[in-house]
């Protein structure tokens, strides 16, 4: 055997042990997902193969409300974010002032500790309803507040590389063919944007999902719960063996998500390769 | 003539407003909470509280422990993982990176939960060492994934410069592929190492009654209890921290040896 042969077993051995110890937890929690045993581990064992935890899944108002209101926050103020973040984006192209500056004011919820930032909002509320006197409440409608602003940044970050790809003429030509810089905006040069604002949702949302701090200080006291907040409130007590289902959809979903995603992204690099090379032979 | 005066620079104003509100007064928010006592007055007594409490100041010494830790552990897990994805023969599958970061978009208290019964399963109980496992284990796609994203996009002819020169690839390796990836190193570091001082939920669920990071304490001063000033002392400290972070890596940053732009579209007037 010669040494690169050595190399590459032990290259495939290292990533197959990362992978591994990644995927332990998950494929546990999925395979005791179809168990009748209360708890992981404990004295019962696997106990017998059941979908029941499905179906008391579906029967666990908490949880239920949970995840719903972790998909409204999340839809909701992804969609927020991608609109706002697109404009923003295409604003910065074309600032020629103050550009560095904007930059960094939108991009301090991106490098700040995120306690920070939840405190903050917790703090805004308080100014809001106590000194000015406005009906601004802790709870759903908050929470969308707080995750467009947190998620908005990101989606600049995704949008903006995006923009610089392209032709900074194209705008004035719709401008110059006589049409309204909102009608220009939209005709012009979103369209060319759509893979760009695509990610940025997907990641803002899953940046929703995932959010746990800024929720936590946020969610008011009339329990809005999300997954995260109701699941790590949920741990004080026993845990629900219902969450292990819902992990299992979970999982299932994203990697779904996933697939699609990344096929659609191939077919289309490999139609953008193809229409390259006959531009280039034309050329 | 009206048509004229609109700029497409205005497209950023409504972002612009929003982020003065709801970001920058938060934070003079914050600043001014941290500096009003009870009574409503200006006061230094917030402080005072803060570090008249020992338990703050070894708190937050514990969490700088835990940060570095977890960030040097991730950082040298992630670092071969992503130098072998983005290496030939494996960078041909692209599924094999998207492998390592698919974890990533799974609600991370589900996953640390997850964890948890594994650790229970091997006879590991909460503590410090759970807690650290659970961190490396949240963070580490956050590490990988703009050092992987560099590895990939590095221009290769700098590698085969190196080789055509005589280098070794032990010499290329330090000389070379290293000092270009330390865009990529950098920004792995500042999505790991900041992060962990809020990752109290972390903590929460893999740790002890001992084992908390700051983020935690400043998140029980404003749902506990209404101690808001006290809380808002230790997070305008945990602020100056992110500061302090913040200009390091900047500092480092510029020294960082760039790679020449070459994707740049378009002219720029």
């Amino acid at each position: 055997m010669n040494k690169n042969k050595v190399a590459l077993i032990f290259k495939w051995a290292f990533l197959i042990v990362i992978l591994a110890l990644i995927y332990m937890p998950i494929i546990l929690i999925i395979v005791y997902s179809f168990s009748s045993s209360r708890n992981i581990g404990g004295q019962e064992g696997f106990g017998e193969f059941t979908f029941s935890l499905f179906g008391r899944l579906f029967e666990n108002e908490g949880l239920m409300q949970a995840t719903a209101n972790t998909l409204i926050i999340g839809l909701v103020s992804a969609l927020l974010a991608t609109i706002i973040g697109t404009l923003t984006s295409v604003g910065l192209y074309y600032m020629r002032k103050g550009k560095k500056t904007f930059n960094f004011v939108s991009q301090i919820t991106v490098v700040n500790a995120e306690i920070v930032t939840a405190v903050g909002f917790f703090l805004l509320s308080i100014f809001l309803r106590d000194v000015l006197q406005l009906p601004v409440q802790k709870g759903l409608g908050w929470l969308i507040i707080a995750h467009t602003v947190i998620t908005t940044p990101y989606v600049i970050l995704t949008v903006s590389p995006r923009l610089n790809q392209l032709n900074p003429n194209l705008y004035e030509a719709g401008l110059d063919l006589g049409a309204g810089p909102m009608r220009s905006l939209v005709t012009v040069v979103i369209p060319q944007l759509i893979g760009g604002m695509v990610s940025g949702f997907a990641l803002a949302f899953t940046l929703s999902l995932d959010d746990f701090v800024v929720t936590n200080l946020n969610k008011g006291t009339y329990g809005v719960n999300t997954i995260s907040t109701f699941v790590y409130a949920n741990l004080k007590r026993e845990l629900a063996p219902e969450i292990r289902a819902l992990s299992t959809i979970l999982f299932v979903v994203v990697l779904v998500i996933l697939i699609i995603f990344n096929i659609l992204k191939r077919n289309k690099e490999k139609k953008a390769a193809k229409q390259s090379a006959a531009n280039g032979s034309v050329k | 003539m009206t048509k004229n005066k609109f700029r497409p620079s205005f497209f950023a104003i409504p972002w612009g407003v929003i982020s003065v509100i709801f970001v920058v007064f938060p934070l003079i928010l914050v600043f001014v909470y941290a500096f009003i006592g009870e009574d409503g007055n200006f006061t230094f007594e917030n402080f005072a509280a803060v570090f008249g409490e020992i338990s703050n100041l070894t708190l937050l010494l514990k969490t700088i422990g835990i940060s570095l830790l977890t960030t040097v552990i991730c950082l040298l897990i992630a670092y071969p993982t992503a130098l072998i994805l983005s290496s030939a023969p494996f960078n041909r599958y692209v599924v094999l990176a998207l492998l390592f970061i698919i974890p990533m978009w799974m609600n991370f208290v589900l996953r640390v939960i997850a964890m948890r019964s594994l650790l229970y399963i091997f006879g590991i109980n909460n503590g410090f060492f759970a807690t650290m496992i659970g961190m490396v284990y949240d963070f580490l796609p956050f590490m990988l994934l703009p050092i992987y994203t560099v590895l990939t996009n590095m221009d290769k002819s700098y590698k085969e410069a190196s080789f055509d020169l005589g280098a070794n690839g032990f010499v290329t390796f330090f000389k070379v592929t290293l000092p270009l990836s330390f865009g990529g190193i950098m920004s792995g570091i500042t999505m790991v190492f900041m992060p962990v001082f809020s990752a109290y939920a972390i903590t929460g669920m893999l740790g002890d009654a001992k084992t908390n990071v700051l983020g935690g304490r400043i998140n029980a001063f404003f749902s506990n209890s209404s101690t808001w000033g006290v809380g808002s002392a230790l997070s305008f400290v945990l602020l100056i921290i992110v500061f302090l972070t913040m200009i390091l890596s900047e500092l480092l940053s510029r020294r960082a040896p760039k790679q020449k732009q070459t994707t740049k579209g378009g002219t720029t007037k």
